[in-house]
C-alpha cells in the first residue's frame, strides 16, 4: 500500500494553480426565436473565460452577463442529466462535459441546436420524437410466471452482458448524430437501439423476441449503415454501433 | 388558461414522484407534473447505492439500520419512522431489483452489498455491508428503472411544467387541497390542475450555496410553493455537506470511494479520519468527516499552495476494482480535474449536498398544518419533506432508500385518499399569485440582475451557514439575505417573451431560494446547539434538555403585508433509542 510522498501531491493542484489567466474566446451561437423573427442565425459573444470551464459555464456566462434571451436546457452539469447534448464545433457533446481547452478556442468556437429534430428556441428541441422511439421499443423488463420471494439470480457475467448499454442518459447525441436519422425520422435511431439492446440481453428478460420484430421493422436497425456517429458522440462512452451490430446478429441467429 | 381535472398530481419526476407515480396510476386518474423531463432529475446523481439490511454478504438486520439511522442523526430522527425505513427498505430494494434493475451482483447471483459511512453492525461495532448498489451509478438506475416502468404502467408525464402555487380552499373551517397551478415553460401559458390530493416530490434547495453537488435546477421550488401559502417548514437549518466534493466545483465523489477503501489524506500524506473516528475512521457519519476535514484545513494541514482541500486517496487500490466499482468518479476527476485517480490523489472539499429539513409530513406522507393536524390531500415525498428519518444528519444510501419507501406511501396514500374523498372547489381566481409573479417579473423595469443577487446570495450561505456556524455569522447572513430580498423586488429581466423563457424561470427559482435561505438562516441562528450537521462554534455541544426537538417555522404577514418567521418546536419521537453520546 502506497503512501503519496509530499512532492507528488503537490502537483495535483500546482496544475490548477498554474492556471493560464483567462483567455478570449468568441462562441459563435445558432439563434432562433419563432417570436422575434423566423430566419435562424448566427450570433457571436466574445467573453473572457478560464479555458478549463466548460461550454456549459461559457453558455452561462453569456445568458447571466450578456443576453437573457439565450436559451438552451441543462441540469446536473456533470454530464449525468442528459438535458444539454449540442452541436459544439459540428460534433454533438454535452456542454458541461466539453472543456472549452479541449476543443481549440484560438478559433470561434461554434454551437447549435442538435439536428435532427425541430428547434424550438435557440439549442433547445423538440424532444418528443425522440422519447416516442424509446417508448416504443417496449424500454422495461418483462418477466412471465410468478414473482420470486427474494431477487432474481443474475451471474456477474450476465450482469456483464448488458452493461454497456444500462449507461445511457437518454441525451439523444447519437442519434441526433446519425445521418439515417437526419433524412428520416422515422428511424428508430441508435438510443432506442441501445435501450432495447440493454433489455434484449437481460438474462432476466422474457420480451426479447417481441423487441426484436420491433426493430425488425422498416424502420428498425436494418437501416443503420455503420458510419459509427452515434460511437463517437456518446458522451457515456458506449460502443453504440457495436450493441446495434449485436441486435442485428440477434435478428439473425435469434440467440441472445 | 387551460383547467385539467385529475384525481391525484404529482409534483416532480424524481425518484419519489415517479415511485409514486407508479402507485397511483394504479389506483386512480394521475398526472405528474415536472420542470424537468423526468430522466433529467437529480436522483439519477445519486452514486454509491441504496441501504437494506438484506444480509446477503455478511450478517445484518433492519434494527441495526435503525440505530444506525437515529445515531447518524444525531438523536432529532424520529425513531418510529426510522423503524419503518429500516423495516420497508428490503422489500424496497427487492421491488427494484424485480423492476429491472441491474444490481451488481455476489458471486452466488444474489445483489451485491458494500460499505458506507455510518452503517454499521451490532450498534457501531465495525462497519457493514448495507449498500446495494449498481457501480458508481446507483441512483442513475434507479431514476431509469422507475422511469422504464412509468412508461410500462402508462404514467401521464406534463413535461417541462413547472408549477409555482398549491391551492387550498377552506371547507368547512378546514384547508384542504384544491389542486396547483403550472406554467408550462415551452408555451409560457398557465394551467390550472384541479385534484383530489397532490403529492410534491419536487426536490431539495442546495442552489443556495455556491460549491455545492446540487443540479441547477435544485431550487426548492415545492418547498417555497408551500411556504407562501403559509404551511410550516422544518428542520431546514440541517443541511448536509458531503465530505468529497471535487475541489472548488462541488461535484459529488460517492461515499462508496471510502467504502471500496479510499482514504482522505491532509498535506502530510496522514490518514487524519483516525484521529477524530477510530472506529468507522473514513466511514464515519457525512457531518463528522466534513467537520473533521475543515478542522485540517483551518489548522493549516490543507493541501495545494492555498491549503484549501485535502486529497482522496485511491492510488492503494487496483485499477480493474476502480474500473468495476468507481468508473464514473474516475472519469469525472480525468475529465474536471485532468487528474488520473490511479496514481495521483484527488483533491476534495466539502460540497452542499443534502436538505434534511422541508415539508413536515407524518409516515403517510401526508403534509402537516402544524405539529399534529394534517392538510387534507396534501402529500410530500423525498427531499422536498421532513418525515423526519434524517434529524439532523442523513447517512449515505438513506435518502436512495428514502424516495422509494416514503415515495411509495405517498403514492399510495394519495390515491386512496383520492378515491374516497370529493374534489374540493378551487378558490376564486386560481391563477392570482402566479399571474401576478409573473407579470411583476416579465413587466419590471428595475436594475437588479438575477445573476448578482444569485452570485451574493451564494457567497454569503458559503461563508456564514456552512460548515462551521456562529451567532455572528449567522446573524450576517440572516441581514444580507434580508438585503438582498429588497433587492430582488427590483429585479429585471431581459427575456419578454413567453415561448422557452429560461430567464423568467430563473428569476423565479432564485425568489424561491430567497425566501428559504431566510428560513434556513434564521432557524439556524434559533438553535444555540450543535447536532449533526448544524454545528455552532458558540455553543459546541449537543443540548438534550433544549433542543431535542424538531424547528418548526411559519411564515406570518402583519397588516401592512410585513413578512416575518415565527419560530415553533415539535417533539421528536423516541421509541427505541435514548439519546447517548455520538461517537464513530
Amino acid at each position: 500500500m502506497s503512501t503519496p510522498t509530499l512532492e507528488k501531491k503537490s502537483d495535483g493542484p500546482a496544475r490548477s494553480e498554474d492556471a493560464t489567466p483567462y483567455i478570449t474566446v468568441t462562441f459563435r451561437l445558432r439563434r432562433f426565436n419563432p417570436e422575434e423573427l423566423e430566419e435562424a442565425y448566427w450570433e457571436d459573444f466574445t467573453i473572457e473565460i478560464d479555458p478549463k470551464e466548460r461550454v456549459l459555464d461559457a453558455l452561462h456566462k453569456i445568458k447571466w452577463e450578456e443576453d437573457g434571451t439565450l436559451t438552451f436546457r441543462r441540469s446536473c452539469a456533470h454530464g449525468i442529466c442528459g438535458s444539454d447534448a449540442m452541436r459544439i464545433n459540428g460534433r454533438n457533446r454535452l456542454a458541461c462535459k466539453t472543456l472549452i481547452k479541449d476543443i481549440n478556442p484560438e478559433k470561434p468556437i461554434t454551437v447549435e441546436a442538435i439536428k435532427g429534430l425541430t428547434v424550438l428556441k435557440d439549442l433547445v428541441v423538440d424532444m418528443e420524437p425522440f422519447f416516442q422511439a424509446y417508448r416504443d421499443v417496449m424500454p422495461f423488463l418483462v418477466t412471465n410466471g410468478n414473482e420470486p420471494t427474494r431477487e432474481r439470480f443474475q451471474s456477474a457475467e450476465d450482469r456483464e452482458r448488458f452493461d454497456d448499454t444500462t449507461k445511457c442518459i437518454l441525451c439523444a447525441a447519437c442519434t441526433s448524430s446519425c445521418p439515417v436519422f437526419w433524412n428520416d425520422g422515422q428511424y428508430f435511431g441508435p438510443a432506442a437501439i441501445v435501450n432495447a439492446h440493454r433489455f434484449i440481453f437481460d438474462s432476466r428478460d422474457e420480451a426479447g423476441e417481441q423487441r426484436l420484430e420491433i426493430l425488425n421493422d422498416r424502420d428498425g436497425v436494418w437501416r443503420c449503415r455503420t458510419t459509427f456517429n452515434c460511437t463517437d458522440a456518446c458522451p457515456r462512452g458506449i460502443e453504440v454501433t457495436k450493441a446495434i451490430q449485436e441486435v442485428k446478429r440477434a435478428l439473425i441467429t435469434r440467440r441472445f | 388558461m387551460k383547467i385539467h381535472k385529475y384525481d391525484t398530481v404529482i409534483v416532480g419526476a424524481g425518484g419519489a414522484g415517479m415511485r409514486a407515480a407508479i402507485e397511483s396510476t394504479k389506483r386512480s386518474r394521475t398526472a405528474v407534473l415536472t420542470k424537468l423531463y423526468p430522466t433529467r432529475s437529480h436522483t439519477g446523481a445519486a452514486q454509491g447505492g441504496m441501504a437494506a439490511a438484506l444480509a446477503n454478504v455478511e450478517d445484518d438486520n433492519w434494527e441495526w439500520h435503525t440505530f444506525d439511522t437515529v445515531k447518524g442523526g444525531d438523536y432529532l430522527v424520529d425513531q418510529d419512522a426510522a423503524e419503518i425505513l429500516a423495516k420497508e427498505a428490503i422489500d424496497a430494494v427487492l421491488d427494484l431489483e424485480k423492476m429491472g434493475l441491474p444490481f451488481n451482483r455476489t458471486p452466488d447471483g444474489t445483489i451485491d452489498q458494500r460499505r458506507f459511512g455510518g452503517h454499521s453492525r451490532n450498534h457501531g461495532e465495525a462497519p457493514v455491508r448495507r449498500s446495494c448498489y449498481a457501480a458508481d451509478r446507483t441512483g442513475h438506475m434507479i431514476l431509469q428503472t422507475l422511469y422504464q416502468n412509468c412508461v410500462k404502467e402508462g404514467v401521464e408525464f406534463y413535461n417541462e411544467f413547472y408549477v409555482l402555487d398549491v391551492l387550498l380552499s377552506e371547507v368547512d373551517g378546514v384547508r384542504k387541497t384544491a389542486g396547483v397551478v403550472a406554467y408550462d415553460l415551452a408555451s409560457g401559458e398557465i394551467h390550472i390542475f384541479q385534484a383530489k390530493s397532490v403529492i410534491f416530490a419536487s426536490g431539495g434547495n442546495g442552489k443556495f450555496f455556491k460549491v455545492s453537488s446540487n443540479a441547477h435546477t435544485l431550487t426548492g421550488d415545492g418547498q417555497a410553493a408551500a411556504w407562501r401559502r403559509g404551511l410550516p417548514l422544518e428542520d431546514m437549518e440541517f443541511f448536509q455537506f458531503h465530505p468529497t466534493g471535487i475541489w472548488r466545483m462541488g461535484i459529488l465523489l460517492t461515499e462508496g470511494a471510502r467504502g471500496e477503501g479510499g482514504i482522505l489524506r491532509n498535506k502530510d500524506g496522514e490518514r487524519f479520519m483516525e484521529k477524530y473516528a477510530p472506529v468507522m475512521k473514513d466511514l464515519a457519519s457525512r457531518d463528522v468527516v466534513s467537520r473533521s476535514i475543515y478542522t485540517e484545513i483551518r489548522e493549516g494541514r490543507g493541501c495545494g499552495p492555498e491549503g484549501d482541500h485535502v486529497f482522496l486517496d485511491l492510488t492503494h487500490l487496483p485499477p480493474e476494482q476502480l474500473d468495476a466499482k468507481l468508473p464514473d468518479i474516475t472519469e469525472f476527476a480525468r475529465t474536471y480535474l485532468g487528474i488520473e485517480p490511479y496514481t495521483d490523489p484527488v483533491p476534495i472539499q466539502p460540497t452542499a449536498h443534502y436538505a434534511m429539513g422541508g415539508m413536515p409530513t407524518n409516515v403517510q406522507g401526508e403534509v402537516l398544518l402544524d405539529n399534529t393536524t394534517v392538510v387534507p390531500g396534501l402529500y410530500a415525498a423525498g427531499e422536498v419533506a421532513c418525515v423526519s428519518v434524517h434529524g439532523a444528519n442523513r447517512l449515505g444510501t438513506n435518502s436512495l432508500l428514502d424516495i422509494n419507501v416514503f415515495g411509495r406511501r405517498a403514492g399510495i396514500a394519495a390515491a386512496e385518499y383520492a378515491s374516497t374523498a370529493d374534489f374540493v372547489e378551487l378558490p376564486e381566481e386560481p391563477e392570482s399569485l402566479v399571474v401576478a409573479q409573473i407579470e411583476r417579473l416579465r413587466e419590471s423595469e428595475g436594475t437588479e440582475r438575477v445573476t448578482e443577487i444569485r452570485k451574493a446570495l451564494q457567497e454569503t450561505m458559503d461563508k456564514n451557514v456552512m460548515v462551521f456556524r456562529t451567532e455572528q455569522t449567522l446573524k450576517e447572513a440572516v441581514d444580507e439575505i434580508a438585503s438582498l430580498r429588497k433587492r430582488y423586488k427590483n429585479v429585471s429581466i431581459q427575456d419578454k417573451g413567453k415561448r422557452f423563457n429560461t430567464d423568467l424561470l430563473e428569476a423565479i427559482e432564485l425568489g424561491n431560494l430567497l425566501e428559504l435561505a431566510e428560513v434556513t438562516a434564521t432557524s439556524a441562528l434559533a438553535r444555540k446547539e450543535s447536532r449533526g450537521g448544524h454545528y455552532r462554534e458558540d455553543y459546541p455541544d449537543r443540548d438534550d434538555v433544549n433542543f431535542m426537538r424538531h424547528t418548526m417555522a411559519y411564515r406570518e404577514v402583519d397588516e401592512d403585508g410585513e413578512e416575518s418567521i415565527r419560530l415553533d418546536y415539535k417533539p421528536v419521537v423516541v421509541t427505541r433509542y435514548q439519546p447517548m453520546e455520538r461517537k464513530y
